[in-house]
């Protein structure tokens, strides 16, 4: 069974094997020799209080510019006191000294610390950042006494306009454990300050930077004696906003005091030039350690500020929609430019009434005067001929009950109802009656302002349904571009120009005829085209403190684009409880586009 | 395929056996140090003990199985490991991320610890079947080129890169010990440098990065550059007798990572000074020189090829988990066996033990069973 090998020598075999296995323990052995018995007393020093330690250089965070380079958002040092646990040799006088040179409790004090449980001992635990000069030198002249204090200089974010464009800019904040598990790979640490909302949010890769830090040799008190190795942070990406700082400006001045959202965009290109949502915030202050109470009142207030309503307020369109309505009917030859329709002031449909906004009617009109006029009663025969999912179709190809794709966290999609969501939601099916309210923007469909905006670019550049923009550029520190936002057209809306021209000749006559809704928003030497609309109020939700007659007026809406003939801009403009669209919204979107033709010189 | 009489059980080999107790109970002390936090033993401590107790069943199971069912077996395990391997990379690209792992209901396998045994069966297979030639020429060796290289490709892929590295070291180290051509050698050596240059143009910036922290830590001085230094710290400042159970300050903060685990050593240098490192590097290396032992004395060539396969494992991995401790090896996530924490290297370590107990069994010296 066993053959002998008889080639190589048995000799070599057994001792060679074991030689190599001697040598590995005897240079594994003489490198302990070397560090633990030769190297002691300097490895026993360092491992004193650990004194070889890794500190963080945070990396500058990105700067914010408008689309003519305007700066928006940047970084202002701070002084932080900060507590090292590790060196802390008398707590209670520690604790002491700070609450007398901080103002503040030692409980408070004490929460601070211990809500950062779990950082590592030897990493600095920020107690109160944004020292004033005052305090900093009270600290910095004894600092000697207190080993395990530390002053540290953080940057802290400026939104240099408070409160202007502050959902788009967004707000940054101190890291999460949840967040920080997600990211722990990405070279996040605990106390690392992370973009919340807004482009922070999702241009924290471009915006972040990579951190540096270095090896450090400390004495006993914690104190840097030696930097042994140092390797340099990278400042993050600057970003370039598609926004206008003046119409941005303009914009937000017009919408105070009112609750609700403006968009201005350029349908040429998607790139929104000025986009507002009332009520606001400041993110300055978010941007502040908030206390728990602060955070509260602010999350809890009835206005909601920090939602952005643009993107996530859905609201019934009101007459906005009559324009797919329009483009529907007309697509699919249901209507002609030349079809009369009667409106007597309401229509008998089933059991019901459903009246026009105009009591005594309309009349026999067309299409273009059904659209200048707003009449209801039209529209409501156009649904009826089409059909539910005929004019669902249209409202999807607008890009309507689904998300515009901008690059902004949270947008919500809305809706626009079918027979199929209508039998997957209620297990119902749909009834005729619900198309005229559809027909008319009512009923079950939900857009957001920036959805409509886009709508009426859609309508102004002749068919092409574009993404959003909100980000122009981006660009390393030394300025240059890394990447550029181009204009996407995401569909094409399949309407015809011949059905577009009467479309676009309706929402002129809205805003320039006699018997238009929107003669607010007329211009003495620029074509406006527009559509009001006035969004119904039905719903009850829960009781609140407000007077029950501004609870339940309706939204106002506009949208708008001009000139007529070769569009620059398009904007929709929504009133939360504004009443009619011709009153409360036209106006604003008049005042806007006067400043954006004329400039700020004249007005 | 079990095989057991009481002639068998005569020849067990009680030294090796209580050899790999003492290491065991020296780990688990270490451990329960190493892991000591708040005052009290931690969660690692218990389940380590739970490993042990699985992993010393699973050595009697391989003690009890005889090496013919090794030897008839060694191909199908080799083809299961692959198709793991395969599956967990499948698993990884779905999943979008590394991936190391298979879920068997309760079970996670880790199909890169089950590679080692498979290639080093595999191998004693091969050389079994060539078994009248002594050294095999150059067309021989082609096919276990490709065997090796099957299984570390997938592994790189993981990326497990320590792993891989350790299946090239049980590789060659079995070739060396049963003899190579000088030619062969010789083209290896020169081939090997002519390929590295074009290799490394080939790669990008990242990945080059990637190879020269692992070569030179201190490249990455926030990173495993730190780690190095806290590590010597730990051992250095150890001194001549440690500094006593429980003592050890360096490794009980978080200065040092992962000191359950890859800086297991460093931790006991600490504690316990030269003295104790001295002594649980005479037992580790003891156990090697058994293995070199058991393989000199195989009575056919599988068994001699498994027994260095197996002894060159623990030979590398003690070695490269040490040095890097020290700071004279490359920072490559292996752990040191027995020691270290661990379920899926506790039960491959157990396991491949009990092979070499059952090598050691059925030696040329005994009657011959078949």
């Amino acid at each position: 069974m066993t053959v002998e090998r008889g080639g190589r020598s048995k000799l070599i075999r057994a001792v060679f094997p074991v030689l190599v296995v001697l040598m590995a323990f005897m240079g594994i052995v003489s490198r302990l020799w070397y560090l633990q018995v030769l190297q002691y007393d300097k490895f026993h020093r360092l491992s004193l209080s650990n004194r070889i330690r890794l500190k963080a250089i945070p990396a500058i965070r990105g700067m914010i510019f408008d689309r003519d380079g305007n700066l928006l958002v940047d970084n202002r040092p701070s002084f932080c006191a900060a507590i090292v646990p590790e060196d802390v040799k008398n707590r209670e006088a520690l604790f002491s000294f700070l609450s007398y040179v901080l103002n503040m409790k030692i409980d408070e004090i004490k929460k601070r610390l211990k809500g950062k449980a779990y950082y590592a001992s030897f990493q600095p635990r920020i107690i109160k950042a944004n020292c004033s000069t005052v305090e900093v030198a009270k600290m910095q002249a004894h600092l000697m006494e207190f080993p395990g204090l530390e002053i540290l200089v953080r940057s802290r974010r400026h939104y240099l306009y408070g409160k202007l464009a502050s959902h788009i800019l967004g707000y940054i904040g101190e890291i999460s454990q949840r967040e920080l598990r997600r990211m722990k790979k990405e070279g996040y640490h605990p106390g690392d300050f992370i973009g919340k909302y807004g482009v922070e949010k999702t241009f924290e890769k471009e915006l972040k930077g990579k951190e540096g830090g270095y090896q450090v040799e400390v004495d006993a008190n914690g104190r840097d004696v030696k930097v042994l190795r140092k390797v340099d942070p990278i400042p993050g990406h600057n970003i370039y906003l598609t926004l206008s700082l003046q119409l941005q400006q303009k914009l937000e001045k017009l919408m105070e005091g009112k609750s609700g959202a403006a968009v201005a965009v350029d349908p040429t290109t998607g790139e929104i030039l000025a986009m507002v949502s009332h009520p606001n915030f400041d993110p300055n202050l978010l941007t502040k350690r908030l206390t728990a109470k602060q955070w509260k009142a602010l999350i809890s207030d009835p206005s909601h500020p920090l939602l952005d309503r643009t993107i996530q307020g859905t609201y019934p369109p009101g007459s906005t929609f009559k324009i797919v309505t329009a483009v529907a009917g007309l697509e699919e030859g249901v209507i002609q430019a030349s079809t009369l329709l009667f409106c007597p002031g309401y229509l008998k449909f089933g059991r019901r009434s459903y009246r026009c906004w105009k009591k005594s009617g309309h009349g026999k009109i067309t299409i273009h005067q059904a659209i200048v006029g707003s009449c209801d009663v039209f529209f409501y025969q156009v649904g009826l001929k089409l059909g539910i999912n005929r004019l669902a179709f249209y409202a999807k190809a607008f890009g309507l009950g689904r998300k515009t794709g901008i690059a902004l966290p949270h947008e919500k999609a809305g809706l626009i109802p079918d027979t199929l969501w209508k039998k997957r939601r209620f297990h119902e099916p749909w009834f005729e009656g619900e198309t005229l309210s559809v027909a008319i923007g009512q009923g079950y469909v939900l857009t957001t302002p920036l959805q409509m905006a886009m709508l009426m670019a859609s309508v102004a550049n002749g068919g092409k349904l574009e993404r959003p923009l909100i980000v122009k550029e981006v660009r390393d520190i030394q300025g240059k571009v890394v990447k550029v936002f181009k204009p996407q057209i995401v569909s094409r809306i399949p309407v015809s120009e011949r059905v577009l021209s009467i479309i676009q000749s309706g929402l002129w006559g809205v805003v320039n005829e006699p018997h238009g809704t929107a003669h607010r928003a007329r211009l003495k030497d620029i074509n406006v085209s527009g559509k009001t609309g006035t969004a119904q109020v039905i719903r009850i939700k829960r009781r609140s403190s407000q007077p029950t007659s501004e609870r339940f007026k309706d939204h106002a809406w506009f949208v708008a684009y001009a000139p007529s003939e070769a569009p620059t801009v398009a904007m929709s403009v929504l009133v939360e409880h504004g009443g009619h669209g011709g009153e409360a919204a036209a106006p604003i979107a008049g005042k806007f586009l006067r400043f954006y033709f004329d400039g700020p010189e004249v007005y | 395929m079990f095989k057991i009489d009481r002639k068998l059980l005569k020849n067990f080999d009680w030294g090796l056996a209580a050899l790999a107790v003492v290491i065991l109970v020296v780990g688990l002390i270490n451990l329960y140090s190493a892991t000591y936090t708040h005052g009290k033993p931690s969660h690692y401590f218990f389940h380590q003990l739970v490993w042990i107790l699985a992993g010393l069943v699973g050595m009697c199971v391989a003690i009890c199985i005889t090496d013919t069912f090794y030897y008839e077996n060694a191909i199908i395990l080799y083809i299961v490991t692959v198709i793991l391997l395969i599956l967990v990379d499948v698993y990884g690209m779905i999943t979008s991320g590394a991936q190391r792992w298979i879920r068997l209901g309760p079970i996670s396998l880790q199909p890169s610890e089950l590679a080692k045994l498979s290639l080093i069966l595999v191998m004693g297979y091969y050389y079994e079947t060539k078994e009248p030639i002594d050294i095999l020429p150059f067309r021989s060796l082609i096919l276990p080129f490709v065997l090796v290289a099957i299984l570390a490709g997938l592994i790189v892929k993981q990326p497990d890169l320590g792993t891989a590295l350790l299946l090239l070291l049980i590789f060659f180290s079995i070739l060396l010990y049963e003899g190579v051509p000088w030619k062969v050698l010789g083209t290896l050596v020169v081939g090997g440098l002519l390929a590295l240059p074009l290799l490394w143009g080939h790669l990008k910036p990242y990945q080059k990065a990637r190879l020269l922290t692992f070569i030179d830590p201190n490249r990455d001085p926030l990173g495993a550059g730190y780690h190095i230094i806290q590590s010597k710290i730990a051992v250095g400042s150890g001194g001549m007798w440690g500094k006593g159970f429980l003592k050890g300050t360096q490794c009980k903060l978080e200065f040092l990572p992962e000191h359950h685990t890859d800086f297991v050593f460093s931790v006991f240098a600490e504690e316990w000074g030269f003295v104790g490192s001295i002594v649980v590097l005479i037992l580790l290396f003891l156990l090697v020189l058994w293995g070199l032992e058991v393989a000199r004395n195989a009575r056919n060539r599988f068994g001699e090829v498994v027994a260095v396969g197996i002894t060159a494992m623990f030979f590398w991995q003690i070695v490269i988990n040490i040095g890097m401790a020290i700071g004279i090896m490359p920072v490559v996530g292996i752990p040191l066996p027995f020691l270290s924490y661990g379920g899926s290297g506790m039960l491959t370590n157990l396991f491949a033990l009990g092979i070499l107990m059952s090598i050691r069994m059925r030696e040329r010296s005994y009657p011959s069973p078949y």
